[in-house]
């Protein structure tokens, strides 16, 4: 669609104690959806839609697994580092899965 | 004898008549519920045919994209109900809902089936939702059947919306108060959960992370779940008594056990009533000595239990929780904002902040140095991590003085081990306050500053440390696992930990000397300082100020009210004399029996027809 496409990998690593159970996956989500860029989600040979919560629920990634961020688009490498920073902050959860924080960066590229 | 006046229908009282069946699941919230059952069935939903002719497949887009708005918003709606009536833990769920309602790929599979397949909103729904549901109970793993559960919710929501017929509740079928027993409830059917006509619920399904867990705590419902399958046999019993303390439920309960657990729960509720009303009767002893109450916390959200069961005000803020999860570190201007939440929330009573107590190996990002520490116990942790990263330290401090002016707050080190770490600490306040100044910020002078005694080697040299803080607060799980030398998690050597232990007693029988000799305030903020069972022995050591978390306030609050000072002191003096923990635990429990008869046993549930 845009002709400034560009495409941005990373590799993150799931850390918070419950995995990408339903919140953190309602947290990507909600992220993904403010990035004009197409978000895919490479886990185990697979590929997940980054804007789909129920395409994304099935990932189910528990704490230590890792995954690879994809981004394609005019935004793609604001999108993957937001995501990233997303995944590593633990999606601000606790081990018990309560939020601890809100989300303080909800800029596209901070 | 059955009690005058029960009116229920029982089996034959005979031993060896129908015999009741005890189930084992997972206590979720707490309670006793006894009363007739309903055994919930999945509702069946009435549809429409299948296929649709090529000319109504514009109408039926429309039908779907309507539907879909109407069940997000609907969703929404619930989230926004559930954050004010159950906490955002639970309000994040339905939020997750909502967003699955919204879904980019639902919309566009279930408008392809529409357009290209003929057939109708209703059905392109299910067929979508039901492959991914299906998906995932296929992969045969706890949480993705879960999560299935989710799907197939925001299916009936939707579905609901298409038809046109509101999902109906199960609580409005409902004829009385009862106990409700499913295969699971759904996370709205949880949400919806009224505690007036639900007296408590018990499911096959759930653990205790479940969103029907969540809700029961939330409501105070007691609850049992991950029962497996007992509905069968439940649908052929009329009663039952669900035990949310032990996870247990009971299927017809013979005569003897239901007169034991009515007495409990009637002893339970008559407790609770008391107790709540006594949250703003003054702490005092019978012989008037006034104790004085305080709450631990963590988040702003915690106040409101902290008001309500009558603390004066935050005896320990812990502060990790902003570290925990954060890279980079907090700045001081977030720290600000979470420490000005909390102190306008309390409207001037006064609170205790403490400093960052996390081990260097919990701040990963941002560690000082990358040694690998092999005891981490006994390492850079608490104030020494502190002192060794101003980058740390110094923001901290800057945010908690910053907002000391708009409450009444004190400053609280934690770990503190020698003099030496106390001055350095406050050296470097006095410094970030003269820094505050001279950027024209306001401070608040002469801010308190306290230390937690909690190593050994600080309980021994209070009489100096009281000399140069302004109160001491007494951080018992730490001052016990130093002593004693005992990790308490390790279940091999955790039988050494105890508060009653008499080397701990002569500590804290130290410290509250030291802070009388030199006239400043000591708290216990511990463990220990919540359990009704030490309450005695606290204020027999001379303790007048007691921290805890808030739901602990009521009870230890009873003990307070039903003793004498002088009772205590004796009880403490003889414990002080004491040879092991074995023999103080006994002599305390036999005092707290003694000064409060009615103190509650938990009762013995039918223990034989379990084993």
């Amino acid at each position: 669609m845009s002709h400034d496409t560009t495409v941005a990998h990373r590799h993150v690593q799931i850390t918070n104690s419950l995995g990408l159970h339903l919140r953190p996956a309602d947290k990507f989500v909600k992220l993904a959806l403010r990035y004009r860029s197409e978000i895919r989600v490479h886990y185990n040979g697979n590929q997940f839609n980054g804007k789909s919560i129920l395409d994304l629920i099935t990932v189910a990634a528990e704490c230590g697994t890792r995954l690879e961020l994809e981004a394609c688009g005019p935004d793609a490498v604001e999108a993957v580092d937001a995501l990233s920073d997303l995944v590593s902050a633990q999606f601000y959860e606790n081990e018990n899965g309560d939020t601890i924080q809100s989300h303080p960066n909800t800029e596209p590229g901070r | 004898m059955p009690p005058p006046g029960t009116s229920i229908s029982t089996p034959d009282p005979t031993p060896m008549a129908t015999p009741m069946h005890v189930l084992r699941g997972i206590a979720v919230s707490p309670g006793i519920a006894i009363g007739p059952i309903v055994v919930l069935d999945t509702r069946g939903i009435r549809l429409p045919p299948r296929n649709i002719t090529a000319e109504a497949v514009e109408r039926e887009l429309q039908r779907l994209d309507e539907g879909l708005e109407v069940a997000g918003r609907e969703a929404a709606e619930a989230e926004r109900e559930a954050r004010t009536r159950l906490g955002p833990q639970y309000a994040d769920i339905l939020a997750a809902h909502a967003r699955m309602i919204g879904d980019i790929t639902l919309r566009a599979d279930a408008r392809t089936r529409v357009e290209q397949e003929q057939v109708s909103a209703e059905h392109a729904i299910i067929e979508v939702l039901e492959a991914h549901a299906t998906r995932m109970e296929r992969l045969n793993d706890s949480y993705l059947a879960a999560r299935a559960a989710d799907v197939r919710d925001i299916e009936a929501r939707i579905l609901g919306q298409l038809i046109g017929q509101r999902p109906k509740s199960f609580q409005d079928e409902l004829p009385a108060p009862a106990l409700v027993l499913a295969q699971d409830l759904s996370p709205s059917e949880a949400a919806g959960l009224d505690p007036n006509r639900v007296l408590g619920f018990a499911t096959e399904a759930g653990g205790p992370a479940s969103h029907t867990a969540i809700v029961a705590a939330a409501l105070e419902i007691p609850a049992v779940v991950g029962l497996g399958k007992f509905l069968d046999i439940a649908r052929q019993c009329r009663m039952a008594v669900i035990d949310g303390d032990e996870g247990l439920v009971i299927l017809d309960p013979d005569l003897p056990t239901q007169a034991r657990y009515r007495a409990a729960a009637a002893e339970r509720s008559a407790r609770f009533r008391v107790l709540s009303q006594q949250a703003n009767l003054p702490a005092v002893t019978l012989d008037s000595t006034q104790v004085h109450l305080w709450g631990n916390i963590e988040f702003t959200a915690e106040i409101d239990a902290c008001v309500n069961l009558g603390a004066e005000g935050v005896g320990l803020f812990r502060t990790e929780f902003l570290f925990l999860n954060a890279k980079p570190p907090p700045s001081e201007d977030q720290q600000f904002q979470a420490y000005a939440a909390v102190i306008r929330a309390l409207r001037g009573r006064p609170i205790v902040i403490r400093t960052l107590d996390l081990g260097a190996d919990k701040l990963g990002p941002y560690r000082v140095s990358a040694y690998i520490e092999s005891n981490p116990c006994l390492g850079l942790r608490s104030l020494r991590l502190s002192l060794r990263d101003p980058g740390l330290f110094r923001p901290q401090l800057r945010a908690i003085l910053r907002a000391s002016t708009l409450g009444d707050v004190r400053i609280l080190f934690p770990l503190v081990s020698t003099l030496a770490e106390l001055r350095e600490a406050r050296a470097i306040v006095r410094d970030v306050a003269a820094e505050l100044v001279a950027e024209g910020q306001a401070v608040r002078e002469n801010l308190p500053v306290g230390i937690m005694v909690e190593v050994p080697a600080a309980a021994l040299m209070a009489d100096h440390l009281a000399k140069e803080v302004d109160f001491f607060s007494i951080g018992t799980n730490d001052l016990i696992q130093y002593t004693l030398a005992v990790d308490r998690t390790n279940e091999t050597v955790a039988e050494l930990y105890s508060a009653a232990d008499p080397s701990v007693l002569r500590l804290i029988a130290m410290v509250v000397e030291a802070a009388r000799v030199h006239g400043i305030e000591v708290t216990v903020c511990g463990k220990m300082g919540g359990e009704p069972l030490y309450t005695m022995l606290l204020l027999g050591l001379g303790l007048r100020q007691l921290s805890m978390p808030p739901h602990q306030l009521p009870e230890v609050r009873r003990v307070i009210r039903g003793v004498r000072i002088e009772t205590a002191r004796a009880v403490a003096a003889e414990a002080l004399r004491l040879e092991t923990a074995q023999a103080v635990t006994a002599l305390l429990e036999s005092a707290l029996r003694q000064a409060l008869p009615d103190t509650p046993d938990t009762p013995e549930p039918a223990a034989s027809a379990m084993r």
